[in-house]
């Protein structure tokens, strides 16, 4: 039997929808309210998009998170690249290697972020931007491995052995035939891991220096002394800047199969 | 230079696997194959005559002996350093570049310059009458175009000898028999040594020049198809073979055989104890009953176009196939006795 052709299948949907995207639907809404309190509707007004632009501070936490997400995924990307190619291949332990590469994924972040906080104090590493780019790039790991992972998994292994049928050798076939192949798979992986980076709290909130807020911390910091329509504003950017990565990165990802 | 083998296989054994997985692929094979020769591996799936074009290749290492090429010993070269060009079975053009790169990848690897590459890859693509798609990506291809540019792909470098996995077997019937005729029209315009992968019989035997039938990871038979036809040496290779008519025979002293039902004649071979004979569905004749060598009952007739084949029931509970191509010829009804003419010259006796 057709599951769409259930009793109330089409009520259940819209309730879940609902459930699902009501909080941020009001966010988003109450981001153009020109009233200073949040709750209480005026009128529509741009005036908060206007505030964040011309706040230094938050200037300075959106390079922060910029940067921290670039460099972290950056550097994830390549250590996951080098991770799948290793694990495309059978050895004796790989399933362990690849459970490894992923419990990043499951652990709770609030005890990974206490423990990176209590090793970089105890082994003297100054709390920052660095600070917070390598341990980001940790927990990105597993984020750009799996889209990487998927396409090379899906490749055929007789392109690898045509090129060097065809007189290239390990090398050049990764450069000419094995990269461009999995570049889809590359940005896939880029772009989750910037995503992830770019939303991170925890980990930033505990090693973040002072002076190096991130912008989920300054909305964090400020949402202590009271909600304004300016929280509302930033994370409706942020909102808009992740939507659009992950879509980005589910094309990317489809692309050429 | 030109009386070395294209390719010279000595003694090379191949197993994959280790303790008690551990398989014997190849036993202990050894062959030579001819400058410019259409070569043909033929054997059922398992049989090892991929894993043995993989050798050729490079892809996989032999355990013992060694292969070369052109009198130069490649046991241990990687498959960049050999003078060998594959067509690979499932063709693995590489999606994210157009015909004309595909064909032009290994001219780029051998550092050619820019217009001599231009020049070989519109050769190599005229060869295969598909000068027309070098920008199309391969994913843009039929079945059968996508099959010639791995073609042209493999040619384009002008290798000492070019390999083919089964390249045949994903094309439907029409288009196999098209592209069978012109591998052989481009192997002799190419004017290389071709090695052919099949486990389609009838191929083997149209394409090549010599064939060697292989099972369980040996050879059992090689040479030219018409010998592989007439006189199978092994009832695998009789039997893989076409259709053929097996009889369990006693060897008599004096080349002379005892056939089921008693009678006895004599062979131009030499046996000796239990036999088992073999003869093509063609080569019999139907004569009138209590006439010949064996009786039998016709217990079916099909009609072919060009032959008819009898279904015939021997006394002693086995059939026989038998092809008539002569159709204006007397035809037995069904259900009648026969005497079946088996002429001795067409009577082979195998190896178990």
């Amino acid at each position: 039997m057709n599951i769409r052709r259930f009793p109330l299948t089409r009520e259940i949907s819209l309730l879940v929808l609902v459930y699902l995207y009501v909080p941020v639907v009001v966010l988003v809404g109450y981001s153009f309210n020109a009233n200073r309190t949040a709750t209480v509707w005026s009128h529509a007004s741009l005036d908060w998009y206007g505030r964040i632009l011309a706040n230094p501070t938050i200037q300075s936490a959106a390079k922060n998170s910029l940067v921290l997400a670039l460099c972290a995924a950056t550097a994830a990307t390549v250590i996951a690249l080098l991770a799948a190619l290793a694990t495309s291949r059978a050895f004796p332990g790989r399933g362990g290697v690849e459970a490894v590469l992923n419990t990043p994924l499951i652990l709770p972040e609030i005890v990974v972020a206490v423990a990176t906080l209590m090793l970089f104090v105890a082994l003297g590493v100054q709390l920052g931007l660095g600070a917070m780019i390598l341990a980001h790039t940790a927990f990105c790991i597993p984020f750009a491995y799996l889209p990487i992972r998927a396409r090379l998994e899906g490749m055929n292994q007789s392109f690898g052995e045509a090129a060097q049928d065809l007189y290239a050798n390990r090398f050049r076939c990764f450069r000419r035939v094995t990269l461009p192949l999995l570049w889809p798979g590359i940005m896939a992986g880029f772009t989750l891991a910037f995503v992830t980076s770019l939303d991170d709290f925890l980990t930033s909130f505990f090693l973040s220096g002072p002076g190096t807020t991130t912008l989920p911390v300054y909305i964090f910091s400020s949402i202590k002394a009271g909600i304004t329509p300016e929280i509302n504003a930033i994370s409706t950017v942020m909102l808009v800047i992740s939507v659009l990565l992950v879509s980005l990165s589910f094309f990317l990802g489809r692309l050429r199969r | 230079m030109t009386d070395s083998s294209a390719v010279s296989i000595r003694s090379v054994s191949k197993g994959f696997g280790r303790g008690t997985a551990a398989v014997r692929v190849l036993e202990n094979v050894s062959v030579e194959i001819g400058q410019r020769e259409f070569f043909t591996l033929l054997g059922p799936s398992g049989c090892g005559k991929t894993t043995l074009l993989r050798l050729i290749a490079g892809f996989e290492t032999a355990d013992q002996g060694s292969i070369s090429i052109d009198g130069q010993d490649v046991t241990q070269a990687p498959p960049f350093r050999r003078p060998v060009n594959t067509v690979f079975q499932n063709y693995a053009l590489f999606p994210h570049m157009t015909v004309e790169q595909n064909v032009g990848f290994a001219l780029v690897e051998q550092q050619m310059p820019a217009d001599r590459i231009r020049a070989r890859v519109g050769e190599a693509l005229e060869m295969v009458r598909m000068q027309s798609f070098a920008r199309r990506r391969p994913a843009e291809l039929s079945g059968g175009q996508q099959q010639r540019v791995a073609l042209a792909r493999a040619l384009a470098p002008r290798p000492r000898v070019l390999l083919l996995d089964e390249p045949l077997s994903a094309l439907d019937l029409k288009l196999r028999k098209e592209m069978q005729i012109e591998l052989k029209l481009l192997q002799a315009e190419a004017g290389i040594t071709f090695l052919f992968v099949t486990h389609d019989q009838e191929e083997a035997l149209t394409l090549s020049d010599r064939v060697a039938v292989m099972q369980g990871g040996r050879i059992l038979q090689m040479g030219p198809p018409r010998d592989i036809y007439e006189a199978p040496t092994h009832r695998f290779v009789a039997d893989f073979i076409g259709d053929i008519n097996l009889i369990e025979a006693e060897a008599l002293p004096d080349n002379a055989v005892r056939l089921p039902g008693g009678t006895q004649m004599s062979l131009p071979h030499k046996a000796r104890g239990r036999i088992t004979l073999a003869i093509r569905p063609e080569r019999a004749r139907i004569l009138a009953p209590e006439a010949g060598q064996l009786q039998a009952q016709v217990i079916h007739t099909a009609y072919l176009g060009t032959a008819l084949v009898h279904k015939l029931a021997l006394a002693d509970g086995g059939t026989f196939l038998l092809r008539q191509s002569d159709l204006d010829g007397p035809q037995p009804a069904i259900g009648s006795q026969v005497g079946l003419g088996l002429p001795a010259e067409a009577l082979r006796v195998l190896a178990q």
